[in-house]
């Protein structure tokens, strides 16, 4: 069996080409075609042990689980399936937290989370735990004396992300990891946007826990793991009720056909993840490049060495970011301006690097992936160009700056 | 979001951009919005010897509703005299380019931008209008929908 899927290139135009990858990625066909028969002709329950129906989705579901976890160097046992990393990380922060809520009530994480870090927190917040949340440096990446400084006796989790969702930097993750073992903390790391895209081993890291998702790495979206050590073991209280499958620490029946996608995504990214960031980082270097020879006065926000090389996180100054991506309309991207949210807010992550407001509303992100070409990254490029200086010349910003007037010693009304 | 083809057409043609000499006599400029908010509308108007509109011109920063906002106003404006450029509502904006609810601030930035224009040139030829004593005992002009 063969499955096509449509990518969109400049010569096949019915579709913008997509560059949003950090958003999620198209199921690799390879995946497609490992998961099809479990639908179809291997439907059984997996937690069925009374017959082949059920053994063989067993089978299937336990080879997804080792798939899982040869990727990021861990034994199977320690693979819990979820519905994703939102679910992963409800579950490791909150199930951690109340299991060992007797002895201890603090949790560091990073204002750069995601939000279901954010919240989960907030929520434990809520119920009386103490959080402290770690600044960023203008780079986007923490400072090991800060977290040294907010580890107590009483954190039971530094929660860290290795990938930033929005501007793609890398946390030093062994070195968080080594910290959190000597001061005897858990250390849980969303590592969504890092799995396949940058060598991990829980081991040589020291990461107790670790939440993965499924169609962030060309696998099925609704699925997706968490990581969960077994020496030394970390317990958890589960989130729902039920058969007590997955150690009991996630009940309800396995999707086997989403269980074998995911396996068969890392087994590839596995296997192609030297290539395939090798190739991904001629793209993105050909990409910023080509941007910043072409066009004054545009910022990378994040950094450019500690960073997968599939992001580009930039700020077009004096043009909005939505009126940008009207004007691309043939590229699929996403942009940090309060006008594409219902929020008005620009981006937290922006934000929080000290971009400022004005610069956090031009900005775009760019997402590289395993179908874009060179094609493609060139189209984005010209198209991008060519908008950005339409738009500054409708700028009355940029007529002001050209005019040699700065901007910030103005007086605005704020409206 | 999905834009009417009427707002998609203001911003891939915007009508009068461009500047005209603030220094002059017969130009009023307003500059509303904010950098940190996302929008900044600049629009001018040029007033002939009769007190009509004679030409209007707009650079905008901000989203694409901002932008077919304030090139809608200025095709609005041409050819009407000062009274009638302020009676300009918003909400006649935000109903001709179908700007979607959250969209809504674009219109009434466009409604400031005229204002203001109009009030700068009478600043300048030292001429009073009812409505500026109202807004200057501090009624700023507030979102009507």
């Amino acid at each position: 069996m063969t499955t096509n899927i449509a990518i969109a290139t400049p010569g096949n135009r019915k579709m913008p080409v997509y560059l949003d990858y950090q958003a999620t990625t198209p199921t690799d066909p390879r995946v497609v075609e490992a998961m099809m028969p479990y639908f179809t002709e291997m439907y059984g329950n997996p937690h069925s042990r009374s017959h082949l129906y059920g053994w063989q989705a067993e089978e299937a579901v336990e080879k997804a689980r080792g798939q899982v976890a040869s990727i990021i160097g861990a034994d199977p046992k320690e693979i819990i399936f979820t519905s994703g990393a939102t679910e992963s990380n409800n579950l490791a922060i909150k199930g951690v937290a109340h299991f060992y809520k007797e002895r201890k009530n603090h949790i560091v994480t990073c204002v750069t989370e995601h939000k279901c870090v954010l919240e989960s927190c907030r929520h434990l917040q809520q119920e009386g735990f103490d959080v402290t949340y770690l600044p960023v440096q203008k780079n986007g990446i923490i400072r090991l004396e800060d977290l040294e400084n907010a580890i107590t006796d009483k954190t039971v989790l530094v929660s860290i992300m290795a990938v930033n969702n929005e501007i793609g930097v890398i946390q030093p993750i062994k070195e968080i990891g080594a910290l959190c073992r000597s001061r005897s903390v858990f250390f849980h790391s969303d590592c969504a946007q890092a799995v396949g895209k940058i060598p991990l081993d829980v081991n040589a890291m020291n990461i107790d826990l670790m939440s993965i998702s499924g169609h962030k790495l060309y696998g099925p979206k609704g699925i997706g793991a968490l990581f969960v050590r077994r020496k030394p073991r970390v317990r958890l209280q589960a989130l729902m009720s039920g058969g007590g499958q997955e150690r009991g620490m996630r009940s309800g029946t396995l999707a086997t056909p989403l269980c074998v996608g995911l396996g068969a995504a890392c087994e590839i990214a596995q296997k192609e993840m030297a290539a395939e960031s090798e190739r991904l980082h001629y793209l993105r270097d050909r990409f910023y490049k080509k941007i910043m020879e072409q066009l004054p006065e545009v910022y990378l926000n994040g950094d450019l060495e500690q960073r997968i090389p599939g992001n580009l996180n930039l700020s077009f100054a004096y043009v909005e970011g939505e009126s940008l991506m009207m004007g691309i309309k043939n590229l699929s991207v996403s942009s940090g301006s309060a006008c594409t949210s219902a929020s008005l807010e620009p981006s937290y992550v922006l934000r929080a690097l000290g971009v400022t407001e004005d610069l956090a509303h031009t900005s775009l992100r760019i997402g590289l992936g395993r179908f874009t070409s060179e094609e493609d990254v060139d189209y984005a490029v010209s198209e991008i160009v060519s908008h950005v200086k339409r738009l500054r010349e409708m700028s009355p910003l940029w007529e002001m700056a050209q005019e040699g007037i700065d901007i910030k010693s103005v007086k605005w009304a704020a409206h | 979001m999905a834009y009417s083809n009427k707002l998609i057409d203001h911003y891939e043609h915007p009508r009068n951009i461009g500047s005209l000499d603030k220094d002059a006599a017969d130009v009023g400029t307003g500059l509303v919005g904010a950098p940190a908010c996302g929008d900044v509308m600049k629009l001018q108007i040029k007033v002939g010897p009769d007190g009509l509109i004679e030409d209007a011109k707009f650079k905008t920063f901000g989203c694409g509703s901002a932008i077919a906002s304030s090139s809608l106003i200025t095709e609005w404006v041409k050819g009407k005299s000062l009274d009638e450029a302020e009676t300009i509502k918003n909400t006649e904006i935000a109903r001709h380019l179908a700007l979607p609810p959250v969209k809504i601030h674009c219109s009434v930035l466009a409604e400031d931008a005229i204002k203001a224009a109009v009030r700068d040139y009478r600043e300048k030829r030292g001429m009073t209008a009812p409505a500026e004593a109202a807004e200057a005992a501090g009624a700023k002009p507030q979102a009507a929908e």
